[in-house]
């Protein structure tokens, strides 16, 4: 085989290589281009019920709860229309937080409670120093307090 | 910014694996990048000093 | 006045000017990195939910920008080079290329050290992570296919083409946090919205930003200066340049 002729069937390789490699993470892509469901997608089916998929939403206020056990927790995830309980058994990641966001990684089971078998903490864009974070959680109850009561 | 030591900053609060792993990385990358760099300029040089010393004897 | 671009796109004209560029760009990415580092390090405060893990933002963020950004010049280049027809233009395309990947790789590794103790996971298949992935994958292929075709012009075009197209990768990766839920969480940094971070926290990631631009350049430089003289060697000017350093 002349050299010329090798460097190309090298070229060949290498290209396809390429190709299937992009057309698997599109293929990975397709599957969960969204990344993960809300709360109200999951309550209006659209979520798969015959397999794992992903939850994500807020953690409501208060909502955890720890197992005897030690390792199991419950808590409900919201997307403040629509609520789903989470029961997960291992360990929570650092910035798991009520009122912070959530993905779970689980199956919903017959009475619509979701099975987690992984929980990672999403965070947001804001980036502060812990001074104004508090300040601003200040502002926030002042605020609550003032609200006209229904 | 206030450290207090050298080891609060070393530790930075629990998390200094992933922060000092993530800048001696790219630290490494760019040193790779440079290192490349200089040798493909020394190749480069060597075989075109080279050609032009027999072109000139020729 | 007018100024001749095309006197300057000569390669007789561009090789001894990128020359005496190319020290003061390495200068200026070295000192913007000393300040950078400094402001990041001891004036930036700590983040209210993150702690100090966020400190990995004054790498990450400037990577992943010039990764989006040396496509987007590689792929006008190159583009250009297509066009035009300009024996600068496919040099300059080709001398970015190795740069853009390597801030691509840093970007992905800077985010799995920063996912793990944040999120929880160094890797997950969500659009932002799996597209950053795809544009590291555009560069090899434009790099080797580029590299693995011996005649010049028809490797210049092949490699325009790839370029081109992939560059449709750019604007999804920048947008595919607002088009799909993500792991990764929206800009902090927009022209849409005032920016969400403290103003030493944002200043230490601009200036960190600058000094990756900086060694861009210098690096670019000097890449599109070796291939030049590669792809030149017969003609008078490089046989001046080679007389007179050896």
């Amino acid at each position: 085989m002349k050299p010329r002729h090798k460097k190309l069937l090298w070229v060949l390789g290498g290209l396809s290589l390429l190709g299937v490699a992009t057309g698997l993470v599109l293929n990975a892509l397709k599957s969960n281009l969204n990344y993960f469901y809300s709360p109200t997608q999951v309550s209006n089916h659209e979520a798969p019920s015959n397999r794992s998929f992903r939850l994500g939403g807020l953690v409501v206020d208060g909502s955890l709860k720890r197992q005897t056990d030690g390792l199991t927790v419950e808590f409900v995830v919201t997307d403040t229309a629509n609520n789903i309980p989470v029961r997960y058994k291992g360990i929570l990641p650092d910035l798991f937080k009520e009122g912070k966001s959530v993905v779970a990684q689980g199956k919903l089971d017959a009475d619509g409670r979701f099975n987690a078998d992984q929980v990672l903490a999403k965070h947001d864009e804001n980036y502060m120093p812990p001074e104004a974070a508090q300040a601003l959680e200040d502002a926030k109850k002042l605020n609550a307090g003032k609200a006209p009561k229904p | 910014m206030n450290w207090g030591s050298w080891s609060n900053f070393i530790d930075m609060g629990g998390r200094g694996f992933y922060v000092w792993g993530s800048y001696l990385i790219t630290l490494v990358c760019i040193v790779l990048e440079l290192g490349l760099l200089a040798r493909h300029k020394r190749t480069l040089w060597q075989r075109l000093t080279q050609i032009m010393k027999l072109n000139k004897q020729g | 006045m007018t100024i001749n671009w095309f006197k300057y796109s000569s390669p007789a004209t561009f090789y001894p000017l990128a020359g005496k560029m190319i020290p003061l760009f390495y200068a200026l990415a070295a000192i913007l990195t000393v300040i950078g580092l400094y402001i990041s390090f001891f004036v930036a405060p700590t983040d209210a939910t993150q702690g100090e893990a966020y400190r990995i933002i004054f790498i990450h963020v400037p990577a992943a920008w010039m990764s989006m950004f040396i496509y987007l010049v590689m792929a006008m280049w190159a583009g250009l080079g297509l066009v035009m027809n300009t024996r600068l233009s496919s040099i300059m395309a080709q001398a970015l290329a190795p740069t853009g990947a390597m801030f691509t790789f840093v970007a992905l590794i800077t985010g799995a050290f920063w996912g793990k103790p944040t999120w929880g996971t160094w890797w997950e298949w969500d659009a932002r992570m799996t597209s950053e992935l795809i544009l590291l994958f555009l560069y090899i292929g434009y790099m080797s296919l580029t590299a693995a075709i011996d005649d010049v012009r028809r490797a210049d075009k092949a490699g325009a083409i790839l370029a081109l197209v992939g560059a449709v990768n750019v604007p999804i990766i920048y947008f595919s946090v607002k088009w799909w839920n993500t792991l990764h969480q929206g800009a902090s940094v927009s022209i849409t919205h005032a920016p969400s971070m403290a103003k030493t926290m944002l200043l230490g990631m601009l200036i960190m930003a600058l000094a990756a631009w900086m060694y861009s350049i210098a690096v670019a430089l000097s890449r599109a200066r070796l291939l030049m003289l590669e792809r030149e060697k017969s003609t008078a000017w490089a046989q001046e340049v080679l007389e007179q350093k050896s």
